[in-house]
């Protein structure tokens, strides 16, 4: 009876191993940067490239950042939740317009919609790197010290809102 | 193309176009140092986007970026390791090929050896215990006979 019980546990125990596999995905690499202070930037404003904007700025208050760009087909996706979003007043909505046209992506706001308190310009994607991003849309919940609290990899669908960003900004906002 | 010099000539094409496929890597200095060191980083890094390739190999935009970025680094003057840990800070150690030795990877550096280990362990007893059974299986007198006139009745049972 035993050489035939061991086998079957091996097996076992292999199935659970690529059952919780299968779970996984493999896109969402997590981010050293959550519980960090959010890297540093100077950018300019897209809609007035005159106006300079840091994460300074934005100290004192609990804000997300969310990475988007006219050519990326996800954000499309995402962008009719932001925009309902930000009709609610919440917390403020700052695009991070990343390796875009300014053309193209001033034309693209004026079709979808502009839940943005502001969008920065990053046209070189260098601040996205320093954030880490690696596939757009991504969005980060900062806190009221300027603390990377949470990261959205892909597009932000009404349930991540409902479920994880809208209760940690809630939370951070009474802290 | 049955002739062998053909054949030649297709396996030299072959090697060749392996051997272009090796160049996206190839960055815009004119050092040779500093373009060794700036393709050598490069195979060590994950490119995120395509996650199996390195950010050699990728011609994914982010891999192209971050080659640019390998390459400014150097020339700044930054060592290997400095570089390394740019990348680890902003990607996490995913971003390795060869992932550090740390407490959350102790099992998958020492995972498979102790398994190989293990496997070895159950061999060698597995082995052993069936050699005791063989040893142990002794034969009766009658046995003995018949086995004696099976081999010809030749009463030297036990001929080396």
């Amino acid at each position: 009876m035993n050489r035939y019980l061991i086998p079957l546990g091996v097996f076992l125990v292999l199935v659970v191993f690529l059952g919780i596999g299968l779970g996984l995905n493999p896109r969402e690499v997590p981010s050293p940067l959550i519980g960090k202070p959010a890297p540093a930037f100077k950018l300019a404003e897209l809609h007035e490239s005159g106006k300079v904007l840091g994460k300074e700025d934005m100290l004192g208050k609990v804000w997300l950042l969310n990475v988007w760009a006219s050519w990326c087909v996800s954000c499309r996706e995402e962008h009719p939740v932001l925009v309902e979003f930000s009709k609610r007043n919440v917390v403020p909505i700052y695009g991070l317009n990343y390796k875009d046209q300014r053309a193209e992506a001033l034309a693209w706001l004026k079709q979808f919609g502009d839940p943005y308190t502001a969008s920065i310009v990053d046209g070189d994607g260098r601040v996205g790197i320093d954030y880490g991003v690696y596939g757009v849309p991504e969005t980060f919940v900062i806190d009221k010290a300027g603390v990377i609290r949470y990261k959205q990899i892909g597009p932000v669908t009404p349930e991540a809102l409902k479920d994880k960003i809208l209760p940690l900004v809630q939370q951070l906002q009474q802290s | 193309m049955r002739s062998p010099g053909a054949m030649l000539w297709l396996l030299a094409l072959l090697c060749l176009s392996g051997a272009a496929g090796a160049q996206t890597a190839q960055p815009t200095t004119d050092d040779p140092v500093a373009n060794k060191r700036a393709v050598s980083l490069a195979e060590e890094l994950r490119c995120l986007v395509c996650q199996n390739q390195t950010i050699a190999d990728s011609h994914a935009e982010l891999a192209v970026d971050l080659r640019r970025q390998i390459r400014e680094q150097i020339a700044q003057g930054r060592s290997d390791s400095q570089i390394i840990d740019y990348m680890v800070d902003r990607y996490g150690d995913f971003v390795l090929y060869r992932p550090p030795l740390k407490g959350t990877t102790l099992f998958l550096w020492f995972g498979p050896p102790a398994l190989l280990l293990l496997g070895l362990a159950f061999l060698f007893y597995y082995l052993k215990s069936r050699r005791q059974r063989v040893d142990e299986q002794q034969l009766s007198a009658s046995e003995q006979k018949e086995a004696r006139a099976l081999l010809g009745g030749d009463s030297e049972g036990e001929r080396k």
